[in-house]
């Protein structure tokens, strides 16, 4: 089944369309990742399919559901994560955790297992009771995502999740994408080509708000005749694909 | 109950940080003790204790608005809101959550300052526990005027409005530091037609027990709550639809 699905989705910001007619689908427990450089329309497109913003026509369905049409039903099946690190800092990370259970409005005994089961899978017994501001840039990802994760969606936006981190806070938030394949829809956007070959099944390529390509790393870096990812990836934006 | 979850949320943000308890009950408590150790040396009518602790009272509130305003900055900027945007909060959860939790804040901080001044010699009565009721209103403008300049400033131009503009606008034009029939012509019609003066002279009359003056002084006071709770409204949800 198709976990997503955008027909000709398009957004106008004033005279400029961050995003053109983009056509894409994105299949159930799938990760799909997007990439592109600053201005592509990675980040405009997420906030469209998350229902942050509305697009100026075209439409998209999560699970079935129109971003247009249905907005409260899709947002009762997406998680998202986004670029800032968006925890609320003078809270712990229990009490972070607790919260969104709380607008997620589960009973007490729901709400306890989810922050044992989340802060098992993220590796957060050891800061359950540190204040979110002051952890380290990594955790707060780690926690930014256990966060999404709590209403147990179908389909996770991640937002440069690894943005800012040193290699080994990074090496370790792979392992925590990693754990989620198959049993989640994960849509990532990325500006690390390594990230993007290491944990996706398939990558798009956006510039200027058009989708270039779709593909397995190994599909682009075919179709352009490169060995590495990054190079392919600079022969699609450039316009120099075989 | 997702309302009171994020309203819960918010009193902790706004408690866990010292330097809004430094602001809010520190700073308003030295001025009490500093203007009435001037007034035991040099005798001010103006800093007699009956005339200066509403003042102080509602002096104090300008830094209400500070914390709110910062609060909703802060969680527009790090992306907490829009992570709380894809979850099924609405926005008079958002609104409710923001402004509620800060009403009895308001309230501890103007009992604060009438216990302090009790102990310069102020004579506690049912007056003064009716001021404290009366801060209610007031503490509604400044709430509202901190979630209106939340959606719409950064948390560097709230500092600017809200830290410096707003609290030396109501120090100026609030007759707390000085008499504005002393100041006369236009400064005293724009200070009467703005709420400042008349929150001040709506709380030292119900502590003077002078019951025929409230009326219009409290009415200056809830058409400015009403007016800038329906602009806080309504700048709040422009900016949730951006």
């Amino acid at each position: 089944m198709q976990a997503i699905r955008t027909e000709n989705l398009r957004k106008e910001y004033k005279d400029v369309a961050a995003v053109k007619s983009l056509n894409l689908a994105v299949e159930e427990g799938e990760l799909f990742s997007l990439l592109g450089v600053n201005g592509a329309g990675k980040t405009t497109t997420i906030k469209m399919l998350s229902c942050l913003t509305k697009p100026t026509s075209g439409d998209a369905f999560l699970m079935g559901k129109s971003i247009v049409r249905d907005a409260a039903e899709v947002k009762s099946v997406i998680g998202v994560s986004p670029q800032e690190t968006a925890v609320a800092p003078n809270l712990t990370v229990e009490e972070n955790l607790r919260l969104m259970c709380g607008i997620h409005s589960f009973d007490k005994a729901k709400t306890g297992t989810k922050v044992t089961e989340l802060a098992a899978r993220f590796g957060l017994d050891s800061v359950m009771h540190k204040n979110a501001g002051k952890l380290s840039g990594g955790w707060q990802r780690r926690l930014s995502i256990a966060m999404a994760l709590i209403s147990e969606p179908k389909i996770l936006f991640l937002d440069e999740p690894t943005l800012g981190l040193d290699v080994l806070a990074r090496s370790e938030l792979w392992d925590s994408i990693r754990e989620l394949k198959g049993k989640v829809t994960v849509i990532l956007t990325t500006h690390y080509m390594e990230e993007a070959e290491e944990l996706s099944d398939r990558i798009g390529i956006m510039k200027d708000g058009c989708l270039l390509t779709v593909g397995s790393a190994e599909e682009i870096k075919k179709s352009t005749g490169k060995d590495r990812l990054e190079d392919a990836f600079i022969a699609i934006v450039k316009g120099e694909r075989k | 109950m997702r309302m009171l979850c994020f309203s819960g949320r918010t009193a902790k943000e706004i408690l866990r940080d010292p330097l809004n308890l430094g602001f809010g009950i520190g700073f308003p408590v030295i001025l009490l003790l500093l203007l009435s150790a001037i007034q035991a040396n040099i005798p001010v009518s103006l800093f007699e204790i009956q005339k200066l602790s509403p003042g102080i009272a509602v002096f104090g509130l300008a830094f209400i608005t500070l914390f709110a305003a910062s609060l909703v900055a802060k969680d527009r900027e790090s992306a907490f809101l829009s992570r709380l945007y894809t979850t099924p909060l609405t926005a008079a959860d958002f609104i409710l959550g923001y402004l509620l939790p800060l009403v009895p804040i308001a309230i501890a901080q103007s009992v604060i300052c009438y216990v302090v001044s009790a102990f310069l010699g102020l004579k506690l009565s049912v007056n003064v526990l009716l001021a404290v009721l009366a801060v209610i209103p007031i503490s509604l403008f400044f709430i509202s005027a901190g979630l209106m300049f939340g959606s719409i400033l950064s948390v560097k131009q709230v500092g600017a409005v809200c830290g410096a503009l707003l609290t030396n606008l109501t120090a100026w034009l609030s007759g707390v530091w000085f008499d504005l029939d002393l100041v006369g012509g236009a400064f005293r019609k724009i200070a009467y037609a703005l709420p400042f003066v008349h929150a001040v002279e709506l709380e030292r009359a119900i502590v003077a027990g002078s019951f025929g003056d409230v009326m219009p002084h409290l009415l200056w006071v809830v058409g400015y709550a009403l007016l800038f709770t329906f602009l806080a409204v309504l700048l709040f949800t422009r900016q949730m639809k951006k």
